[in-house]
């Protein structure tokens, strides 16, 4: 498989404040895999820079070859930790919103999921619950046919109803060449769904490796491997 | 509802292990369709290339067999079947005895248990 995601000695700092030091890593392409990590630790950060809304202190990030910009949101769908919708807005302005800012939205796909999860498109964003915003959200960025999908925890602080719902659309949308990168420190919800996980520790990677191969050779979750590595 | 799988062990062979289970139990029928990789995924709550990986082993093993466009289908092998469920009840039935032994009940005691318990109706 291709590589989707390249980080070679990627550093940002925030001030003195040093938020990624010197990251190499690389994603393949077709994979689910979870960046996990403490509270400031860097997930959010890295994500950033994957998406262009920050730019690298040192070091280069290169999305399917290039250089975050044009291209790579063309093909990067991304789920912010916090919302970017104008919330007085009704879903289906959202869903054109959408559809004129991404070439590969699938409007017809969009419907279609907020059919199944009885939401109305004419309701305003404000008016929803918390979990109901989150489903829109996500409805709206697994329905682009993206290369790499970045979900800045898409399950906090929902109930787990709400989760179950979440995590199967992301098995059930997206593309198999696609690759997910998802950040959460819910990790005993969604270990079963990861291929792989990157483990982030003080703007350090700690570990990548696949989710199977922890089972297999320490016998343990992903979860308890984490409580493990990252003990205060 | 995803399956209760544990998530200390492997994935992949929770899900073989289940997957025959249903086969042997007759919820999937011999010669019938099985569900798509992705539809099983999504109902087991798993990563898609994990069930994959589950069910190129069943196949390995001829329990499911795969039609180039259509999809995998149960074997429609009987005999297999019912000699696979022969070899499951075996191995439940010894475990039984070991953990009866444990408690001190011989094999003749334990089956002596069991009659007077199914007379009383209460197996």
């Amino acid at each position: 498989m291709k590589t989707i995601l390249e980080c070679k000695n990627l550093s940002k700092r925030y001030g003195r404040t040093q938020a990624l030091s010197g990251i190499n890593l690389s994603l393949k392409s077709g994979r689910i895999i979870g960046l996990l990590g403490p509270n400031g630790s860097g997930k959010t950060t890295l994500i950033k820079l994957i998406n262009g809304l920050l730019t690298p202190t040192e070091g280069e990030i290169l999305i399917d070859g290039t250089a975050p910009g044009v291209r790579s949101k063309s093909i990067v769908s991304y789920l912010p930790e916090r919302t970017y919708l104008d919330e007085s807005m009704r879903i289906a302005e959202a869903i054109d919103y959408f559809g004129d800012f991404y070439r590969d939205f699938d409007r017809n796909k969009a419907l279609k999921m907020l059919k199944k999860v009885n939401l109305d498109p004419s309701l305003r964003i404000k008016t929803l619950s918390k979990g109901n915003k989150e489903k829109v959200q996500l409805i709206l960025v697994m329905s682009r046919r993206a290369k790499l999908y970045c979900l800045d925890e898409p399950i906090a602080g929902v109930d787990p109803a709400a989760r179950d719902y979440i995590l199967s659309t992301i098995i059930n949308n997206y593309e198999p060449d696609a690759t997910i990168l998802l950040s959460t420190h819910l990790i005993s919800d969604v270990e079963n769904i990861l291929d792989e996980v990157v483990f982030i520790q003080n703007g350090h990677i700690r570990m990548q490796e696949e989710v199977e191969t922890i089972r297999d050779k320490e016998g343990k979750s992903v979860d308890d491997l984490f409580r493990e590595v990252f003990k205060c | 509802m995803p399956w209760n799988l544990d998530s200390s062990r492997p994935i992949y062979t929770q899900l073989v292990e289940r997957i025959q289970l249903d086969i042997l139990a007759g919820k999937y029928q011999p010669g019938a369709r099985l569900p798509s990789v992705r539809d099983l995924a999504s109902e087991a709550g798993v990563n898609p290339n994990t069930m994959q990986k589950a069910l190129a082993e069943l196949e390995r093993e001829n329990l499911v067999h795969s039609a180039r466009t259509s999809g995998r289908f149960i074997t429609e092998d009987t005999a297999m079947i019912e000699k696979m469920r022969e070899e499951l009840a075996t191995a439940q039935i010894r475990e039984f005895f070991e953990k009866m032994q444990q408690m001190g009940f011989s094999s003749q005691k334990t089956i002596v248990l069991i009659e007077k318990m199914m007379k009383e109706g209460k197996a």
